[in-house]
């Protein structure tokens, strides 16, 4: 029986040898920064996220769209939160097509906060032919379809390099450490000073990827500051709950043997 | 189970309770009595009951506000989750309550290995569960494809492709499952039927199995019959009751962790992808709970054979009341069975590692090989120990766990008490 339990040591053993080396062929450590969202009352820096908005709309919009997203969202509670009349400003700021009108005419005019953010082409070929057969994709839910999330994102704004000796790029690809197979076909999207922050925040490239990163974590999860807010009182709820039936438990039991 | 006849006390009770016994069955299962010495393993169960309604109720809501249509399934999701009130903790709870169903059943399944709870007269019960965890694999499977991402639809294109190993009308019966000639709009609207409809069979087949299991009554931790019930058990109400709701409750706290801190760690990010035909993503993998069947069918290099044995493996666990052959139910008093016991756990867990990992080198090596010992386990392994384990004495009852220990009086006098209680 011990040389089992010794066969089955070693099955586990290489298990976890082997997963530690494969990993380590994989890309390398993502950056660190402190996200104010992560943790047991994680919330967003408000500030971060309107500003995040502007790296958006002033560098990633021109490719990238949101299509879930609505102008509404921008002044809702638990994102960016900019007033009611900031965001009408913006909704106004872009151009819709509607209609038809009463004469069945399709019109364009500019948007209210009930629109959904305008879409910087006009469909998916559109993109492509843009950028080189490459689509942007869309940045509603992104934080969430990459694996390792907002710091995987925010590395691989700032993971931009020269390739190293011996890789190859065709024109109009670049080298990212971070990208999955290293390379990707979006430029550098981020320099230092490349937008100039409304409020005085000094533009650096970690600044910029970080504010949208938080923008973008927030366009995943808009509902993330609820939801750690409702957890902490259900769990706390049913911690009170349990300890309380706990002694219940124990003192219904008591009429039957001195342990349960 | 309950031997004397229930009456009940109001003139419109015992007159109602003539034309339909309801009133009986609710006795019934108050008075039901339990073996005492149950441990927490025994309250999955009630759990699973939990978590069965959990998925039917936040299912329901979520079926309300679903779309289930090749463009606009996966853009529905995305509403629910930001404009449906409380949207995203109704689709948190029904994804990760698939997760915890599983994580419930794979203890509730293993507890019945350990305990021999599969042993006559319990076959049925067993049978019974087996189905029931086939259908949840399936409704599982089908709800994983209605949010029409990237891992929705290539899972759906590689468990229906399957079906194409049949020999002769494989390619057929894919097609006919499909509803055309790949998995599109007919097939999302086909699986959103099948999986809201499978969920009503297995509360079906869960009635089913809690009926077959009232009538021989619980096995327990020591596994020997009842000898005496007056002293051998307790009420199910409330002794059970409350020890269940306890369980359920710490349940509940590791369920809601995952629901409001961790919503999106048992998934995979490339569902958050839309469905698109024309990108295969680079490694598709099935949700955590089907990772070791998806790694025994990749261990197989003939995809017939593969399917087969992926099939068998699930199959083979409806025969295990006839492979195992020993007589001893316990675990607890077969310390050869306990050994491989374990050993099987760990197979099962290798199993499912290396069933999320690509089907390459070391990985499909260690696949082999777990899956070699896993159909070894129940073909050889399991009959042979019952017949060459030499077992350890079982105790003469339930009260008394260890043979020779002294009575405890406490007990035995509150034995009495109950006694009275349940006469």
């Amino acid at each position: 029986m011990r040389k089992l339990k010794n066969i089955f040591f070693v099955l586990i053993f290489s298990v976890i040898v082997l997963n530690s080396s494969n990993s380590a062929e994989k890309s390398p450590p993502f950056l660190e920064t402190k996200w104010t969202f992560k943790g047991l009352f994680g919330k967003f820096d408000r500030a971060s996220l309107q500003r995040g908005y502007q790296v958006y709309t002033e560098v990633c919009a021109s490719c990238h769209s949101m299509k879930y997203l609505t102008y509404r969202n921008l002044a809702e509670k638990g994102g960016p939160e900019f007033s009611e009349a900031e965001a009408k400003a913006i909704a106004a700021s872009f151009e819709v097509t509607d209609g038809p009108d009463s004469t069945g005419e399709m019109f364009v005019r500019p948007a209210k906060l009930s629109d959904k953010f305008v879409m910087p082409y006009a469909n998916e070929q559109e993109a492509k032919a843009a950028n080189g057969g490459a689509y942007p994709p869309d940045m509603s839910v992104l934080v969430k379809a990459r694996k390792g999330g907002a710091d995987y994102i925010y590395s691989l704004l700032l993971g931009y390099s020269e390739p190293p000796e011996g890789v190859e790029l065709d024109d109009g690809v670049y080298y990212n450490k971070y990208m999955y197979g290293n390379k990707i076909k979006m430029p550098a999207p981020l320099s230092d000073d490349l937008i100039e922050y409304t409020d005085g925040t000094k533009a650096t490239a970690e600044q910029m990827s970080k504010d949208v990163t938080n923008f973008l974590m927030w366009s995943a999860e808009p509902h993330l500051e609820q939801r750690h807010k409702t957890g902490f009182r259900v769990i706390a709820y049913l911690i009170i709950l349990t300890v309380l039936v706990y002694f219940t438990m124990k003192k219904i039991w008591s009429r039957v043997e001195p342990k349960v | 189970m309950s031997n004397h006849e229930y009456t009940p006390s109001s003139k419109f009770g015992k007159w109602f309770n003539d034309r339909l016994p309801l009133l009986t069955l609710a006795n019934h299962l108050t008075d039901y009595p339990t073996p005492k010495n149950l441990n927490y393993w025994w309250t999955f169960g009630g759990i699973l009951t939990f978590c069965l309604i959990t998925q039917i109720v936040t299912g329901l809501v979520l079926a309300m506000h679903y779309i289930a249509h090749a463009d606009m399934a996966f853009s529905s999701v995305e509403h629910i989750m930001r404009d449906v009130n409380y949207g995203w903790l109704l689709r948190y709870v029904h994804a990760n309550g698939a997760s915890m169903f599983f994580l419930a059943v794979y203890i509730h399944i293993f507890r019945s290995l350990f305990y021999g709870s599969y042993k006559s007269p319990r076959e049925i019960i067993w049978i019974l569960g087996i189905i029931i965890y086939l259908l949840m694999m399936a409704a599982a499977f089908m709800g994983y494809v209605l949010p029409w991402g990237q891992m929705s639809f290539w899972g759906a294109t590689v468990i229906t492709n399957l079906f194409s190993a049949i020999p002769l009308v494989g390619e057929s019966i894919t097609t006919w499952l499909w509803g055309g000639y790949s998995v599109d709009n007919p097939t999302l609207t086909r699986f959103f039927t099948l999986h809201y409809l499978i969920p009503f069979l297995i509360l079906g087949l869960v009635v089913l199995h809690i009926w077959a299991l009232h009538v021989p009554g619980n096995n327990n931790p020591v596994g020997i019959d009842i000898k005496k019930p007056s002293k051998d058990t307790v009420p199910f109400h409330p002794y059970i009751v409350i020890k269940d709701a306890f369980a359920l409750l710490m349940f509940c706290i590791v369920f809601a962790l995952f629901v409001f801190y961790q919503p999106n760690i048992l998934g995979h990010a490339d569902n958050y992808i839309e469905a698109d035909p024309l990108v295969t993503p680079a490694h598709i993998v099935p949700e955590w709970y089907l990772l070791p069947f998806y790694a025994i069918l990749r261990s197989v290099p003939d995809k017939l054979m593969g399917v087969v044995a992926m099939l068998s493996a699930i199959l083979i666990l409806a025969a295990l009341p006839w492979l195992d052959t020993s007589k001893v139910r316990s675990a607890v008093f077969r310390p050869l069975f306990r050994q491989f016991y374990w050993i099987l756990v760990a197979d099962v867990l290798i199993l499912g590692y290396v069933g999320a990992m690509p089907a390459e080198g070391l990985y499909l090596l260690i696949a082999r090989v777990a899956t070699a010992y896993y159909f070894a386990h129940f073909l050889i392994i399991l009959p042979v120990l019952g017949w060459k384990e030499k077992t350890t004495p079982l105790p003469l009852s339930i009260t008394e766990p260890v043979l020779g220990g002294s009575p405890n009086l406490a007990a035995a006098r509150s034995d009495e008490k109950i006694e009275k209680t349940i006469k």
